[in-house]
């Protein structure tokens, strides 16, 4: 009996290990196109019997490329334009034969296009745009004193806004880099006069918005490919010849029909993609519904993975450091010194720093914690130790205590307010910044809120921030509790005469 | 009674403590010498070439204006500062960083304000070196009992914390605390300094008592040269980190070293003699 478990182990065991092989591990960008391409590919991938592991809104174009090159993610939807003029903009690609050479020198292959482009343009509130008489980008140039939000992307591409800039010859001063989603809303607000939109937004079908028409023809063809690993032709060749069925068969109405579908919240991404599938190719890919209790018990296990192994790291590297800083005070400033720098450093960008080194998904999320977690408890363990009475410090040594038993029997206990106070901190700290982990593929209350910000759905965000925010509190409250706890009675009592 | 406090330390303790009752007790003796000793804190000179020896079984006073380097003088001999020039001997044993540990053993110290940890109860505070020592419970308790008797400390306050007791109340955990393993030494940095008049007079009676009882070495520091002249036999008086003068009581009256000595002497009578006392039985 016993025997037979074995061998049915070994043999589970073995079919594992060559299923491993077949894993097709599928990447997107975090615009809602991006995640809809994504998952028609991965139905078509997992149609051909490989398991397929989705990596939906990874983040920016930068994050998920080097993702790919790293091999933490076999294959993603990209642009052509956006591979020629952003990515490998150094190496002045003219068309897109050059491309797929300089891709195959990376060990990358690209599938022929999609079928539908998706170029830049530039949009206005049709009501504003009237008023002011401007119908194309030429008009638009000659009027000063308009508020733009353009993406970054945009900004930053060679045949961007630069181009752009320099063809029309701008008058415009404030030109802001902004998230597309939310710059859209601006518009919608009046907040901000013109956005640059993609030529499949659903923003395109909006009455509301007017197109200015590229009277110089600048904005390039950006056509849809896939993006793939070479080696994936020998791991899974199946799948990749599955996911290849893509060339050619989505247009641009079928594209701007799903974005909209998406973004009025008619369908999720995951959807949009079976029913694109199963309509085209007659792939069967149900969408795994979960339902709400389901998603917040997975995301609230994501969101606690992330910020109790990183403040448990935390803890067991700042309190020896804060200790270090207070016995030493020219290693203590060096010490708070790192500390404080690693604060100044923007979440979103420690996060990013993390990447090349742990890839994507939760160490570098967890890694990017741990740092910003140390500055709390250090700072106050150094605080509270330093703050002891030079009276009661004296007396300690002086009744002969060893300095191990200073430090345990006097020393922690008289700073444990200023400790705890200082873990309450870096626990609601890391709380909060833990949603960021979203963006580089840890999961977590994140998830909901950045997929809320960018379909415009009020309710998606609250899915994750109203967690996110009771979990700060509730990490609040357990500190207060531990605080009643630990803290030593004598030290809660004020002294009499 | 005396011999019984003894009795209780640990036996390295109390063989030690044989042995330095045959070493030291003689007339003479030295327990404690300070050689040329001197300190500065950033410049100045707090200690200024300080030669000095306090004898055995004694009580020694540290008086002087505030500054004048006595409070120093003190951790320097518990070894809580290091002097810049000059030697230290407790026991006949040069004190050094690294033998300080070890000395300190012999010496108990009570601080003003009495340094008592705050997060243990008065109990805990007392006991806490011997807990460390890993001394039995009855050999605490009995300890601690003789030491509630001698202090006259309410036994019923033992389990409360520092800041739930008296000034005065206080001090005598601080004194018991110090007392606790026995030392030879006890060296007490202004005792007194932060209680009322009234508790202040209670305790001095108290610790006359304790000190005549255990006849164990004792170095007081005070400003107030009444409080001086009440506890010890050896006055030490310092102005700006030197030794102004030493000796009896009445050598200071009737012996003035320097013209320092008669104004600190004249400044600390005036101020009672010169207010009109309320007669006997006024109410």
């Amino acid at each position: 009996m016993r025997g037979a478990l074995a061998i049915l182990l070994a043999l589970l065991l073995l079919g594992a290990c060559a299923r491993e092989g077949d894993v097709v591990r599928i990447g997107s960008k975090t615009f809602t196109e991006s995640v809809i391409l994504s998952d028609i590919v991965a139905d078509l991938a997992a149609a051909s019997g490989a398991r397929v592991i989705r990596r939906p809104a990874l983040g920016g174009t930068r994050l998920v490329w080097n993702a790919l090159l790293s091999g933490e993610i076999d294959a993603y939807p990209e642009y052509t334009g956006t591979l020629r003029q952003e990515i490998l903009a150094q190496l002045r690609l003219s068309n897109d034969r050059q491309l797929a050479d300089a891709l195959g020198d990376l060990g990358l292959r690209m599938s022929l296009p999609f079928g539908f482009g998706n170029g830049y343009a530039l949009g206005m509130r049709r009501d504003k745009a009237e008023a002011l008489g401007v119908r194309t980008i030429s008009d638009l140039a000659r009027q000063a004193s308009l508020v733009f939000a353009l993406s970054e992307e945009l900004l930053a591409r060679a045949d961007g806004w630069p181009a752009l800039r320099a063809a029309y010859g701008f008058a415009a001063e404030d030109v802001r880099g902004l998230d597309h989603d939310i710059a859209y809303k601006g518009l919608l607000d009046g907040a901000i006069d013109v956005v640059d939109l993609y030529a499949t937004d659903p923003q395109i079908a909006d009455r509301r918005i007017l197109v200015l028409d590229d009277d110089r023809k600048l904005f390039a063809e950006n056509r849809a490919v896939l993006l793939y690993r070479v080696d994936l032709e020998q791991r899974a060749p199946q799948a990749v010849m599955s996911m290849l069925r893509l060339e050619g068969r989505i247009d641009a109405p079928a594209m701007i029909a799903m974005n909209i579908a998406v973004k009025t919240g008619l369908r999720t991404e995951r959807e949009a993609a079976a029913n694109f599938g199963a309509t085209q190719f007659g792939v069967e890919a149900p969408a795994p519904s979960q339902s709400l209790a389901e998603r917040l018990w997975r995301r609230t296990r994501e969101h606690l993975f992330l910020v109790g192994v990183s403040l448990a790291a935390a803890i067991l590297v700042a309190v020896p450091l804060g200790v270090a800083a207070a016995k030493r005070p020219r290693l203590g400033h060096a010490i708070l010194g790192v500390a404080s720098v690693l604060q100044t450093i923007p979440s979103l960008a420690l996060l990013v720093f993390m990447i090349p080194l742990l890839g994507i998904g939760a160490p570098p999320a967890i890694a990017a914690l741990f740092l910003y977690s140390l500055l709390p408890i250090v700072r106050n363990v150094a605080t509270g130790l330093s703050s002891i009475p030079r009276a009661i410090r004296d007396s300690a040594i002086a009744i002969g205590l060893t300095p191990w038993r200073r430090l345990l029997l006097v020393e922690l206990p008289m700073a444990s307010p200023a400790i705890l106070a200082g873990l309450k901190t870096a626990a609601v700290i890391n709380v909060g910044t833990a949603t960021l982990g979203a963006l580089i593929g840890a999961g977590g209350y994140g998830q909901p809120i950045f997929t809320g910000v960018r379909l415009d759905n009020f309710a998606l965000i609250l899915e994750g921030a109203i967690p996110a925010a009771l979990m700060a509190l509730a990490a609040q409250g357990l500190f207060d509790l531990a605080e009643s706890r630990i803290v030593p009675r004598g030290l809660r009592l004020k002294a009499t005469g | 009674m005396t011999s019984r406090i003894f009795a209780v330390a640990d036996p390295w303790n109390h063989a030690r403590a044989r042995h330095l009752s045959d070493v030291t007790r003689r007339r003479g003796a030295v327990m404690i010498r300070l050689e040329h000793v001197s300190k500065c804190f950033g410049g100045a000179r707090v200690v200024d070439d300080v030669t000095l020896t306090i004898e055995p079984a004694r009580t020694t006073a540290l008086i002087g204006p505030s500054g004048s380097g006595k409070s120093t003088l003190l951790a320097m001999i518990v070894g809580l500062v290091t002097p810049d020039e000059g030697e230290i001997e407790v026991a006949r044993h040069l004190l050094t960083p690294l033998s300080a540990a070890k000395l300190r053993s012999l010496m108990g110290y009570v601080i003003q304000e009495g340094g008592l940890f705050p997060h243990l109860t008065a109990r805990r505070n007392i006991e806490l070196m011997a807990r460390e020592m890993r001394w039995p419970a009855e050999r605490r308790t009995a300890r601690l009992e003789e030491l509630l008797r001698l202090t006259r400390f309410p036994a019923e306050a033992l389990d409360r914390f520092p800041a739930e007791l008296s000034g005065g109340q206080r001090q005598r955990v601080a004194l018991m605390r110090a007392l606790m393993l026995d030392p030879e030494i006890l060296l007490m940095d202004e005792p007194l300094g932060a209680l009322d008049p009234l508790i202040r007079a209670d305790l001095q009676d108290d610790l006359a008592a304790i000190f005549a009882r255990l006849r164990k070495t004792v170095v007081i520091v005070t400003h107030d040269l009444a409080e001086a002249g009440f506890f010890a036999e050896q006055i030490v008086l310092m102005n700006h980190g030197r030794i102004a003068q030493q000796g009896r009581f009445a050598d200071f009256v009737e012996r003035p070293a320097e013209e320092f000595v008669t104004r600190f002497v004249r400044a600390s009578a005036r101020r009672l003699a010169d207010l009109p006392l309320p007669p006997e039985g006024a109410r």
